[in-house]
């Protein structure tokens, strides 16, 4: 263990023009930060081996590794804050052929310890532990519960691997690890097709994006020279003009953008995300709040400054700015229909993770990102109350639920501060983040403009965002008003949840309230400043102060979201349902049908190709594979025969025959043995006899 | 010294001795021709002796050893023909095949 800290690179950045921090580099917490992805790693591979035998049938362990990452991640956020860490640790494993200019790329196990990580290592742990603990109710007596928490365990490690990562390769592996943890947590209950349908559907559109990040990352890490975050960042320094990474960048960056596109679930490579519903709902809490889906936004905070740097890839960020803003306003439309109350928080996701894309795509790297972390707890709490509010009425559906507000005053309470943080209502998380990202739009529009037009797309893109605010608070209006006002639908009675599944709701509905106060423009930056130890300044563009007109036009949107949702669907109990299934014309089937994207998937991509390659598959197996098959099984019985004959006539022949000229040798020489002491006497005798007169005559 | 006469003795004496070992059906006999042979190898030391004189007369003292060891011999070859006498009735020696297994 002593020559792998030996071997690790700490890096030491010195304070770029403007920040006020020295970063440190973390000391001894830094340098054992590797154990945050190899703890939960190791528990997930336990928890398969040994998890049946555990005394709390694996889940301790799944639960334990979680809270190590929580403790870890909270100590090193709060280090961060005071210090600001920057360290990076790197183990080599292996390096990789050489490119013919006499480069050879290293691979390298590594850890990043920075303020982008750290805040991930924060989420994804504190998160992690509190779906975890809800999980152990949710899940219990559930048919593979031990392979669920060593899913689940996967699930968080493999999204610890992917942000630890400091270079591209190792954030490869992270991110196929979260999406084959998806698939198998998707999929759990796949003895319904359309659970594991959903679960392969998720994997393939993940894995059509990948390509794009496999061709991102090559073209990256060739024309930089290193994988390496921190070499990348050094040549992004130098600045553009005609360095190799310059020329290739835009193509580099749609190629990234197009794998960020598919974990980030952005239009229109969002269709796997509703679908993943299928999952267990703390699956559904786990991978839309902290793990997952936001890895798509990392990658694009991780790689921020190539997005950034003018004479890099910037102008890719109005290819991003323009799908963040399809996604977040196309999306939360959808949630308006929808009868499933995870569907509903689905959408609601694809619409947040689009505000989360747009900032990106604004240059708004700390309000991107501080979206993501308060979403994190709200979306979370939103899809744990959702479980809890499942569990008790056993179905996923709004038309069954109602009036809940009597049977579940917690998962009530915590829901609606879930719901408020989600629309932005001041003061909780969710309305600083919007506020900073819409403030960061508004930014661009009027400071930040390279382009042609960019005002006036800044513009749009704003107007889009407020409209987007309002939407969210309305369909989260009809959520909770069909959920937990009017009367009950369902069958039985519901009753509260137990406390194992409602104190994960209230730790995180805390979260919610406070988690938007660390970042108040112009009063409290904590976030901004730890988000900013980086090996490279990120070179941030967001308002220093509040932007008051802005919050307020924010604030506005969702509160008339607010009262036009209270209109339809509080103001008369009694015609709630029929006020639900009036329909507008044209506009309700668009939404229905999710704009027939799926549909388009299915009969313009899917079935044209499967029906072909199915057929020619089909051929390729009866004529050329089966020929193969079927001519080896008739040459190895050939083959057989000949060797059967050779065995029976040869072989067999040998043996046999030297055994009987042995028992023929044998009978002939047991008649000299007649036992009468003359007679062989008589030979010894005549044997001398017969020697003697050899040695006399020879 | 001419030994031939000796060396003959003892060859004539050696090969009854082998005759009466082969012919005899009488387990003493057979013994007594044993004894023929053992004769035939003393007179043969003791001749060759004198013809060696190696100064310690090893020749006849390992005549002498041969005497007694026969006397011994034929003490223990007589006490199992007896003991054969006595327990099958005969000292044919035709009769004796138990060796074949």
């Amino acid at each position: 263990m002593s020559s792998l800290l030996a071997s690790a690179v700490p890096f030491l950045l010195a304070a770029e023009d403007g920040a006020k921090k020295v970063f440190s580099d973390g000391g001894v917490l830094a340098e054992w930060a590797w154990l945050i992805p190899v703890v939960p790693m190791v528990a997930a591979f336990a928890i398969v081996f040994f998890g049946k035998r555990s005394p709390l049938q694996g889940w301790g362990m799944a639960w334990g590794s979680m809270a190590f990452v929580a403790v870890y991640g909270t100590v090193l956020f709060f280090m961060n804050i005071s210090d600001g860490i920057v360290y990076e640790g790197a183990v080599a494993i292996g390096s990789w052929g050489a490119d013919g200019l006499g480069n050879t790329f290293g691979i390298e196990w590594g850890w990043m310890v920075d303020g982008l990580s750290i805040m991930m290592y924060f989420v994804v742990g504190v998160v992690g532990v509190l779906v975890f603990t809800y999980a152990k109710g949710y899940m219990e007596g559930d048919i593979r519960y031990t392979w669920f928490f060593a899913s689940f365990a996967l699930f968080g490690g493999g999204m610890l691997v992917l942000v630890s990562a400091p270079n591209l390769v190792q954030l490869i592996v992270g991110w196929e690890l979260v999406g084959v943890a998806s698939w198998l947590l998707i999929g759990h209950y796949w003895e319904d097709h359309e659970n594991s349908s959903a679960a392969i559907k998720a994997f393939l559109v993940n894995k059509v994006a990948d390509v794009g990040l496999f061709i991102g990352a090559i073209i990256i890490g060739l024309s930089a020279g290193s994988f390496r975050f921190s070499v990348i960042m050094d040549v992004i320094a130098e600045g553009g003009g005609d360095s190799t990474l310059a020329q290739f960048s835009f193509w580099a960056g749609v190629a990234i953008f197009i794998g960020a596109m598919g974990k980030s679930a952005q239009f229109p490579l969002h269709v796997w995300l509703p679908d993943a519903m299928a999952g267990p709902t703390p699956v559904s809490a786990l991978m839309h709040a902290a793990t997952m889906v936001t890895a798509g936004v990392y990658l694009l905070g991780r790689l921020f400054p190539f997005f950034n740097t003018p004479g890099f890839a910037d102008d890719v960020r109005w290819i991003i700015i323009i799908i963040g803003t399809l996604t977040l306003f196309l999306t939360g439309l959808i949630a308006l229909v929808a009868d499933d109350i995870k569907k509903v928080l689905a959408y609601s996701t694809l619409s947040q993770l689009g505000y989360m894309v747009t900032a990106m795509g604004a240059g708004a790297y700390t309000a991107g990102l501080f979206h993501l972390f308060t979403h994190a707890f709200f979306k979370a709490l939103l899809f744990l109350g959702a479980g809890s509010v499942i569990h008790a009425v056993h179905s996923n559906n709004m038309s069954d639920m109602g009036g809940l507000r009597k049977y579940m005053p917690q998962t009530y309470w915590t829901f609606m501060i879930g719901s408020l943080a989600l629309a932005g209502i001041f003061p909780l998380a969710g309305f600083w983040s919007k506020d900073e990202i819409l403030a960061s739009i508004q930014y661009a529009g009027g400071n930040y403009t390279t382009a042609q037009g960019g005002a006036e797309l800044a513009n749009f893109v704003l107007v889009v965002a407020i409209a987007g605010a309002f939407v969210t608070a309305f369909y989260m209006t009809r959520a909770v008003s069909l959920t937990f006002f009017g009367e009950y639908k369902g069958d039985g009675h519901p009753h509260e949840s137990p406390k194992v599944m409602t104190y994960p709701l209230i730790g995180l509905a805390g979260f919610s309230v406070v988690a938007g106060w660390i970042n108040i423009p112009g009063v409290i930056k904590w976030f901004t400043d730890a988000l900013g130890a980086r090996f490279l300044a990120p070179g941030d563009h967001h308002p220093e102060s509040i932007e008051i007109s802005l919050a307020i036009i924010g604030t506005l949107a969702a509160v008339g979201g607010i009262v036009a949702g209270y209109f339809i669907w509080f103001a008369d109990k009694d015609t709630q349902q029929e006020r639900d299934k009036f329909r507008i014309p044209l506009l309700y089937p668009l939404l229905e049908k999710k704009y027939y994207i799926d549909d388009f998937y299915m009969n313009g991509i899917v079935k044209p190709i499967r029906g072909p390659v199915a057929n020619a598959v089909d051929w390729f197996n009866g004529h050329v594979i089966d020929l193969v098959i079927n001519g080896t099984g008739l040459g190895a019985t050939r083959v057989a025969k000949l060797v059967y004959w050779f065995d029976q006539r040869f072989v067999d022949g040998a043996i046999n025959a030297s055994a009987a000229a042995t028992g023929e040798t044998g009978g002939m020489l047991r008649l000299l043995q007649t036992g009468r002491v003359q007679q062989y006497a008589f030979l010894i005798v005549a044997g001398t006899v017969v020697l003697v007169a050899g040695f006399i005559i020879f | 010294m001419l030994i031939n006469q000796f060396l003959l003795l003892g060859a004539a004496l050696f090969s009854l001795g082998v005759y009466g070992v082969l012919t005899r059906r009488n387990a003493v006999l057979v013994l007594l021709s044993v004894e023929l042979m053992l004769a035939a190898v003393n007179i043969n030391l003791v001749t060759f002796d004198r013809v060696v004189q190696d100064g310690i007369a090893g020749g006849q003292v390992f005549a002498l050893f041969i005497i007694a060891v026969a006397a011994a011999e034929v003490g223990i070859g007589l006490a199992i023909v007896l003991l054969i006498f006595r327990n099958r009735r005969s000292a044919n020696i035709d009769e004796l095949d138990l060796m074949k297994l």
